[in-house]
C-alpha cells in the first residue's frame, strides 16, 4: 500500500520538481524507497522523523531533483538573512558536542535536509547543524551559548506544520526535542499528566488511554507531533469544541529561554492566582520566546460511549441553525461538530481509495459530522437519535446516517480528515485557516470561488463549532498570477469581518508579515517589547511569527 | 462439510421435514431469518480479563458482529430484489442485545425476536437449538447466519443448525442468487482452488463470508421507521431449549508480547547481534 500511495503522491507532486528530465529508473526507485504511511489523518502527509533511516531515505526525493523553493502564502524567499546573526564554527561543533555527545550533534547531510524542509515541502532552510539534547540543562547548555555568541535558533518538534514555522530560513542551528519524550507522572485522581516536550501526541494519548484518560487534544498529525510544539503552536484540533484551547487545559510549563535560563512553572493545581500567569505567553509563540522543555496537562478522563452521524443539509444557514440546536440538545455530550462542502467531498471521493460517500443516493451541499461523547451508551444514543429526527422534521437536515459501530464511525471520519490529504492531490494547494464569525463563516469560500472562476476549485470545511474555516484553493501548478488573486484578498476580507488570519496553524514563515491584519499596532508593539525583553538578541526562530517585530526591534 | 453437487443436496432436502411445506409458500411471501450477534466491536482492542477467565467485555464498545452485518444486508437485498417478503432479525444473549437489534432494524429488518439467554455465554449447540426452535415457529424460506461470530470465531452455529433441521447448507457463501420460481438458491463460495458454485433447495442455511457484500448503513429514515417496529422477547423456556454448557473454557490468554526493537548504530554491531544474539548467522 505504502508504495502505490507513494507513486500516487509523487505525481501529485511533479509541480515541485523542476529541473532535469524524470529518468523512469529513477522514478521507480522513488517509489520504492521511502515515506511509510500509516494512520492517514489531515495535516500529516510524511511522517518526517529526524535522524531515522526513514528520514535519510526520504531524502532520495530531495537529491535526485532540485526542489524549488516554493513561497506560495506569503512570500518567503525574499527574507535577508540578519548580519547580525553570527556563523557557526568548529569551535561551537566542538562545543555542543561536549554537552550532547557525539551522536546528537548532527551534521549529516541526509539527516539535515529532512530537518530543513517541512512536509509540505512548501519551505527549506539551509542549516548546517541539529542538536538532539535529551534534558532540560542540555537545552539551557545550547541556548546559553547560542545566545552569547549569536546564533540563531530554530526550536523543531515533529516538524508537522502548515506555515513553515518549524524549519531554519537561513543556516539557524535546529534544536529538536524528539529524545525529550519521557512522561515524568500521572496523577491517575485529577488526570494531571507531567512529560517531556519531546513526547509525541499519538503516544501520551494510547499511554492515557491506558490509564483511562485520553489527552485533549487531537489532530491529524497525531503520530508525528509534539507535544511541545503543539503548545508552542496551541494547536487546535478536533476535540476543541469539547475540551477547549490549551489554555484552558495546560496547568504548567517548563521553559527554556533564550538566555538558558529554565524557567519552571510546571504547576499541576487547576487553580492559582498568584502573579501574572505567565505560561500563557509561551503557548502559542511559536518557539519565539522560549523552548518548551515540560509540560502539565489536565488530562479529562476517557468516556466509553461515542456516537456518530454523518449528514447533509441543503444550505449554510440550515448548517448554523444545526449547531445551535446541536448545542441546546445535545448539551455536554457534544464532542464535534464539523463541517464540508460538496466540492470537499466530491475531492475527497475522486481523489482517495476505498472511500465511499454514506449517502450515495445525492450530492448534498454541505455535509456536518456531530459527534457525541459521554458516559452511558444508549442514553447518549436516544438523545442524538431524538435530536436528528427532529431537526430532520424541521428539515434543518436532508438526509443523514448514523454510524453503528467504531469501523463505521472511522469510515464517517476518514472522509472530513482525507480532505487535506486530497487536496495535495490536485497539484498545488494554497491553504488558509481562518477564524471567521459563524454568520460569515462561508462567505469568503463563495467568494474566492467567484473571484477565481474557472481557474481554481475552491473547497470550504472545518470546525464550524468553534468558528473555524479551512480554505483550500487548488490550482494544477502553482502560479503567481492566481496567488495575487487570492492575497492580500483573503486577509484583507477576513481582517473586514473581524476574523482571524490564523485560527490553530499560526503565522509562521507564511503569514510572518500578516500580523497586523489580526492585531493592532498597540498590540504588536507590546509583543514587541516582550519579545525584547526574553530574547534580547533575537536568536529564537529567527523572521518568522512577527516579522514586523523583527523590524520594531531593530 | 462440503458438499459437492446437487444431488447430495437434493438427497438430502428431501429427507428432511417441513420441506413441502415452505415450498408451497409463493417466493413474494417467503421471509429470510437472520440471526445477529451481539459482540465486542471489531476496532476494539480486546483485553483478557486478570483471572484468565474470558474477556472484558464490561465497558467496552459492543457491535454486531460484521458477519452478520454482511447476513443481514444479503437478508434485505433479497428482499429488496422481490425474492422475499419480509426479514427477521434474530439474536440470543443478554437484555443489551435489542441494541444490536435496533440497529438490525435501522438496518431495515422489518422485525425483531430476542431470546433472552440471561448474561452467561450461550454456546454454538444451544444457539443453534433455539434457532431451530424459532425456525419452526417462524417458518422462513432461508436462515442466513455470518459463518463466525468475531468473539469466540466458532464458526459451528451455521452447520448445527442446517443439521438439526436437516437442511442443505451452503457455507462461507461469497455470491447468492435466489431463484424465486424454482426456489432454489445457488451459493458461491471460496475455496483453496477457486470458487465453488453449489445449488440448494429452499429452504437452506446461508453462512456468510467478508466479500458477500458490503452492509449499508442506517440512515434516519430508517432509523425513525425502525421506532414503530417490533422487537418480540421470548425465553429459552418458551422454545422449550434448556440451556447446557456443553464445553468449558479452561483458560483464555493473551498471546506473547513482541519484544522492543533496538536500533544499531552500525553494520558491525548488526553483524554482531546477529551472530551472537539471534544466531542466525
Amino acid at each position: 500500500m505504502g508504495r502505490r500511495r507513494a507513486s500516487q503522491l509523487l505525481a501529485g507532486y511533479r509541480q515541485f520538481l523542476v529541473g532535469r528530465p524524470t529518468p523512469s529508473s529513477h522514478e521507480q526507485s522513488i517509489s520504492g524507497s521511502y515515506w511509510k504511511l500509516n494512520t492517514w489523518r489531515p495535516c500529516c502527509m510524511f511522517r518526517v522523523s529526524v535522524g531515522t533511516p526513514q528520514a535519510s531515505n526520504y531524502l532520495n526525493l530531495g537529491k535526485t531533483y532540485a526542489i524549488k523553493q516554493r513561497s506560495f502564502g506569503s512570500a518567503a524567499t525574499d527574507i535577508r538573512r540578519n548580519p547580525a546573526f553570527s556563523k557557526l564554527n568548529a569551535d561551537d561543533i566542538s562545543y555542543f558536542r561536549t554537552i550532547l555527545g557525539e551522536r546528537n550533534v548532527v551534521e549529516d547531510e541526509d539527516r539535515l535536509s529532512a530537518a530543513n524542509v517541512d512536509w509540505m515541502r512548501k519551505y527549506q532552510g539551509s542549516s548546517k547543524l541539529l542538536l538532539l539534547p535529551k534534558s532540560s540543562q542540555e537545552v539551557s547548555k545550547i541556548l546559553h551559548h547560542c545566545n552569547s555568541r549569536k546564533l540563531a535558533v530554530v526550536p523543531q518538534g515533529g516538524n508537522t506544520g502548515l506555515v513553515g514555522g518549524s524549519v531554519p530560513v537561513h543556516d539557524e542551528v535546529i534544536i529538536n526535542l524528539a529524545l525529550m519524550d519521557k512522561i515524568v507522572s500521572l496523577d491517575k485522581i485529577n488526570g494531571i499528566l507531567v512529560c517531556e516536550g519531546g513526547c509525541i501526541l499519538e503516544n501520551l494519548s494510547s499511554f492515557l488511554e491506558n490509564e483511562g484518560f485520553i489527552m485533549p487534544l487531537d489532530l491529524g498529525a497525531k503520530g508525528s507531533c509534539q507535544i511541545g510544539g503543539n503548545i508552542s503552536t496551541n494547536a487546535g484540533g478536533l476535540r476543541f469544541v469539547r475540551y477547549g484551547s490549551l489554555h484552558g487545559t495546560i496547568l504548567g510549563l517548563e521553559v527554556v529561554l533564550a538566555n538558558g535560563t529554565i524557567l519552571d512553572m510546571l504547576g499541576t493545581l487547576r487553580k492559582d492566582n498568584t502573579g501574572y500567569d505567565l505560561k500563557h505567553l509561551f503557548i502559542g509563540s511559536e518557539g519565539s520566546l522560549g523552548i518548551v522543555t515540560k509540560v502539565s496537562i489536565l488530562t479529562p478522563p476517557k468516556l466509553m460511549s461515542m456516537n456518530l452521524a454523518f449528514l447533509a443539509c441543503k444550505d449554510f444557514t440550515s448548517c448554523q441553525k444545526l449547531l445551535l440546536e446541536a448545542k441546546r440538545a445535545l448539551g455536554g455530550v457534544l464532542s464535534a461538530f464539523e463541517f464540508m462542502d460538496r466540492h470537499s467531498m466530491d475531492l475527497v471521493l475522486s481523489h482517495l481509495d476505498g472511500v465511499r460517500s454514506p449517502l450515495p443516493s445525492s450530492l448534498y451541499n454541505f455535509y456536518i459530522l456531530v459527534e457525541t461523547t459521554g458516559s452511558d451508551e444508549t442514553y447518549d444514543k436516544t438523545k442524538l437519535e431524538a435530536f436528528l429526527l427532529r431537526s430532520m422534521e424541521e428539515g434543518l437536515i436532508l438526509d443523514g446516517v448514523v454510524a453503528q459501530d467504531i469501523n463505521q464511525s472511522s469510515s464517517f471520519w476518514r472522509i472530513r480528515e482525507g480532505i487535506s490529504e486530497a487536496s495535495v492531490k490536485v497539484g498545488a494547494v494554497y491553504k488558509y485557516d481562518l477564524s471567521l464569525p459563524v454568520d460569515q463563516f462561508y462567505g469568503i469560500v463563495e467568494e474566492m470561488r467567484n473571484r477565481l472562476g474557472e481557474a481554481a476549485k475552491v473547497v470550504g470545511y472545518g470546525h464550524l463549532g468553534d468558528g473555524n474555516l479551512h480554505l483550500n484553493i487548488m490550482t494544477t501548478r502553482y502560479d503567481s498570477d492566481i496567488l495575487a488573486q487570492i492575497e492580500p484578498y483573503v486577509y484583507e476580507w477576513t481582517s473586514k469581518h473581524k476574523g482571524s488570519i490564523s485560527a490553530e496553524h499560526g503565522l509562521g514563515l507564511m503569514k510572518a508579515n500578516k500580523i497586523h491584519y489580526s492585531k493592532s499596532p498597540e498590540t504588536v508593539q507590546l509583543m514587541a517589547d516582550i519579545k525584547k525583553l526574553l530574547d534580547p538578541n533575537l536568536i529564537l526562530n529567527p523572521y518568522k511569527k512577527i516579522l514586523d517585530l523583527f523590524a520594531i526591534c531593530n | 462439510m462440503r458438499k459437492r453437487g446437487r444431488e447430495e443436496e437434493r438427497e438430502r432436502s428431501e429427507a428432511k421435514t417441513g420441506h413441502q411445506l415452505v415450498r408451497a409458500r409463493s417466493g413474494s411471501e417467503m421471509k429470510v431469518m437472520v440471526a445477529v450477534k451481539r459482540v465486542v466491536d471489531y476496532a476494539v482492542k480486546i483485553r483478557v480479563k486478570p483471572d484468565k477467565s474470558g474477556v472484558e467485555t464490561s465497558n467496552v464498545k459492543m457491535s454486531m458482529n460484521p458477519f452478520c452485518e454482511i447476513a443481514l444486508e444479503e437478508a434485505l437485498r433479497i428482499r429488496e430484489a422481490g425474492a422475499a417478503a419480509e426479514v427477521v432479525a434474530v439474536s440470543v444473549g443478554p437484555a443489551q442485545c435489542v441494541d444490536t437489534l435496533r440497529t438490525a432494524l435501522a438496518m431495515g429488518a422489518d422485525r425483531a425476536v430476542h431470546v433472552d439467554a440471561g448474561a452467561a455465554p450461550v454456546l454454538p449447540l444451544s444457539v443453534a437449538k433455539i434457532l431451530k426452535a424459532l425456525v419452526q415457529v417462524e417458518q422462513p424460506g432461508l436462515l442466513i447466519l455470518g459463518k463466525q461470530a468475531i468473539d469466540d470465531d466458532c464458526n459451528q452455529t451455521g452447520q448445527m443448525i442446517a443439521g438439526l433441521l436437516r437442511w442443505p447448507q451452503g457455507t462461507f457463501a461469497s455470491k447468492v442468487v435466489l431463484d424465486k420460481e424454482k426456489q432454489v438458491a445457488t451459493v458461491e463460495r471460496e475455496v483453496d482452488g477457486g470458487i465453488e458454485t453449489l445449488s440448494l433447495d429452499l429452504p437452506a442455511v446461508i453462512t456468510t463470508d467478508l466479500r458477500l457484500n458490503q452492509p449499508r448503513y442506517a440512515t434516519l429514515p430508517n432509523i425513525m421507521k425502525a421506532k414503530s417496529k417490533v422487537i418480540k422477547k421470548v425465553t429459552p423456556a418458551e422454545l422449550n431449549v434448556e440451556l447446557k454448557p456443553d464445553l468449558e473454557v479452561v483458560q483464555v490468554t493473551e498471546p506473547p508480547k513482541r519484544k522492543a526493537g533496538v536500533i544499531v548504530s552500525s553494520v558491525d554491531e548488526l553483524i554482531h547481534k546477529l551472530k551472537n544474539e539471534a544466531r542466525i548467522l
